[in-house]
This record gives C-alpha cells, structure tokens and sequence, in this order.
C-alpha cells in the first residue's frame, strides 16, 4: 500500500507554515473586495458628479426664486410657489399638449412604417443584407446631423424636397415651406423623426418575428390558413409584446425630443411647435427663471422616471416570454 | 396556529408584488394623461401629485415578495 504524505511545513525548517487564502489577501495585499472597489470607484465619482450632484442641486433649485439675469438678488425658499406656477400656467399645458401630439402623432407613424419594414426585411431576398443597412442609417446618426441637413432638405429656394412636391401637386417649390407654415411644421416634425426612428422600431419587431417557431405557421399551412388569416391569428399577437416596448421607448424618447426639433424649427412659427423641454430651455437660459425651470424639469424627470419603470416592466415581461 | 403565523399569512396575502404594481402603474399611467389632456386645466393641475405617488409607490411595491 502507497501512502502519501502531506508535507507538515510547520515541521520543516526554514518553511513558514501556509496561511488560509483570506488571510494571505489580508497580509500580502488587498482583498478582493477592495479590488473590485477600486475598479468602480472612479465610475461611481463620476457618476455622482455629473448625474447625482445635479440633480439633487436642481431640486434644491427648484423651491427657491433663483433667476440667473439678477443672481445679485439673495436666494430666497419659495416652498412649491415654483410647482404650483407651472401646474397653473396655460402655456405649459398647452406646451405639453403640444408634446402629446407630436409623441403620438410620431409613435402612431414609426410604429406601422418599422412594423411594415421588419414584415419586408423578415422575408430573404437578394440584396436582404444591403437593404438592412440602407434602411438602418438614419438611426445611426447624430440628431443635430438629421436637424441640420433636413433644413437644408427642407429649403423652399433651394431644398430638393420641395421640388420632389411640386411633381406631384404642380405647386411651385417655393410657394410653401415645410418648417415655416402653421399647417406643415408639426408634420414636418414628425416625418423627421419618422425617417430617423422607424428603423429602430423595425428593428425591435424583426426581433419579434424571429421568435415567433416556424412549426406554428406549418401547421397554420397544415389547417389551409391564409397568409391574412396568418398574419392576424399568429404574426400580430405574437409580435405585440416587442411593439409595445418600441411604443414605450419610442414614445418616452419623444417626450423629451428636444435637439432635432429645436434645429428644425426652434419652436416655431409662432410657438406651434414648441415642445415642453423647448419651453424649459426657454425658462432656463432665455429668460433666466432657474428656479422656475428646475422645478419644470423635475415634473419632467418624474414623468418619465414613472414611464420608463412601465417600460422596464414590460421588457422583463417580455423576455419572460 | 399561532397569531403571529395567521398575522404573517395576512401580510404576505397583502403585500404581494404583482397586484400593487399594478395599481402603482395605473396611477404612473393616469397622471401622465392628466398631464397632457386637453379638457380639464384642474386635472392638469394634480397630475404631478398623481405620477409622483404611482412613481414612488412603484419602487416601494417593488421591494414587496412575489
């Protein structure tokens, strides 16, 4: 019989007598834990810096009178005078009515243009792969890049859209402009924001249909379905869950569209276009309220605060799924 | 069964996750359109309060057992 013996350091001399894991870490450098520490500190500082600090400074903003073009004046506690302002105030009702429009208006359109995408790109053909990526650039880009070059676009003198108009309706080019007339700006808006977001929307319900099993729409052909019939009793329901989270998202990143339609129109004409969070610019660095403007922001934080908490809801629903 | 058992079954009956988070979202939902109707500015004026209760109240409920 071979025995094996366990070396006793203690015994050998000149050898220390081996020290647990923990204490080793303990004795010869830093723990796991420190190290793990160390690594996410610098993310949690500026974290804190540039997310954190902000936003508790903003809401300690907001219960005072602060107005930055007479910063001379003491700060002065206002309580919730600042909320009770806004929750009064016509302007911003009718601002954020303006928001709901543009949300569903926009929304309503991306959603049946990406659900239309994904049923074409879902099907293989040649050139498929080409076409994806054509079809995916717009959302690809930088807002202010869409705002700037849509204005040019959009010019009535020399804006080729204009032009594409007038072979269809025979009106001159330049008699009409996209961004400038009460009737065309809010849809101008929302065509924008449906040329850039459509592909994202396409992109969630292409997901939504690839999950959908292959053996369902066999043993639909099985019982003689028609592609309608398919497209109702399978395609559609199944498809759902991933269209509401692009309606939630979508419609979240609406409410707070603020860069593209500030370059297209800047709130205009007039003020038909003014978005709520071009409202809050205008409080907050046209008119200086600071105090005024921090509490708007914070009724906008909450809300969309409240709506993401929907959103995330519904995507842990839908990866349960 | 002891009372302490019984009053145990009647927290865990109550404070179940999944119907409170329901409620917490209808009111998240509710105040978002009150905050953006059209009709009423009295509506419009206690949707704050309304978002501001379902959105607190959802990360408290989120906290309960399933």
């Amino acid at each position: 019989m071979t025995t094996i013996l366990q070396p006793d350091h203690a015994t050998i001399p000149g050898v220390s007598k081996p020290v647990t894991s923990r204490a080793a870490r303990r004795v010869h450098g830093l723990s796991d834990r420190t190290i793990a520490w160390l690594f996410v500190a610098p993310t949690i500082a500026l974290l804190l810096a540039i997310n954190i600090f902000p936003l508790i400074w903003m809401i300690r903003l907001s219960f005072t009178n602060l107005n930055l073009s007479m910063s001379y004046l003491p700060l002065r506690f206002v309580g919730l005078d600042n909320f009770r302002d806004i929750l009064t105030d016509e302007d911003v009702w009718f601002r954020l009515q303006t928001t709901a429009q543009f949300v569903i208006s926009s929304v309503a359109l991306q959603v049946v243009v990406g659900f239309g995408l994904a049923l074409l790109i879902n099907r293989q053909f040649r050139g498929h792969s080409f076409w994806t990526t054509i079809i995916l650039l717009p959302m690809m880009l930088s807002p202010a890049v869409v705002g700037n070059f849509w204005t040019l676009l959009l010019q009535p003198q020399i804006g080729p859209f204009n032009y594409l108009i007038s072979l269809f309706t025979g009106a001159p080019p330049s008699s009409f402009s996209m961004t400038g007339q009460v009737a065309l700006a809010p849809w101008t808006i929302v065509l924008v924001d449906t040329w850039m977001w459509a592909p994202y929307v396409m992109l969630i319900c292409l997901a939504g249909l690839r999950s959908i099993p292959d053996y369902i729409y066999e043993a639909a052909e099985v019982d003689r379905a028609s592609a309608w019939r398919q497209f109702w009793s399978i395609t559609l329901p199944m498809t759902v869950p991933f269209l509401m989270l692009a309606v939630l998202f979508r419609a979240i990143e609406n409410f707070k569209m603020f860069d593209m339609v500030n370059l297209l129109t800047s709130g205009g004409p007039g003020s038909t276009t003014e978005l709520v969070s071009i409202s809050l610019k205008r409080a907050a660095f046209e008119k200086w309220r600071t105090g005024y403007s921090s509490a708007l922001a914070i009724i906008l934080f909450v809300t969309v605060f409240g709506a993401a908490n929907i959103y995330v809801k519904t995507l842990n629903k839908v990866k349960q799924r | 069964m002891s009372s302490s058992m019984v009053a145990k079954g009647h927290v865990a009956r109550w404070f179940r996750r999944g119907p409170w988070e329901s409620i917490a979202m209808t009111l998240i939902g509710g105040g978002i359109i009150m905050l953006v109707q059209p009709w009423s500015i009295d509506l419009y004026s206690y949707s704050f309060v309304t978002i501001l209760a379902g959105t607190v109240g959802f990360v408290v409920v989120s906290h309960f057992p399933e």
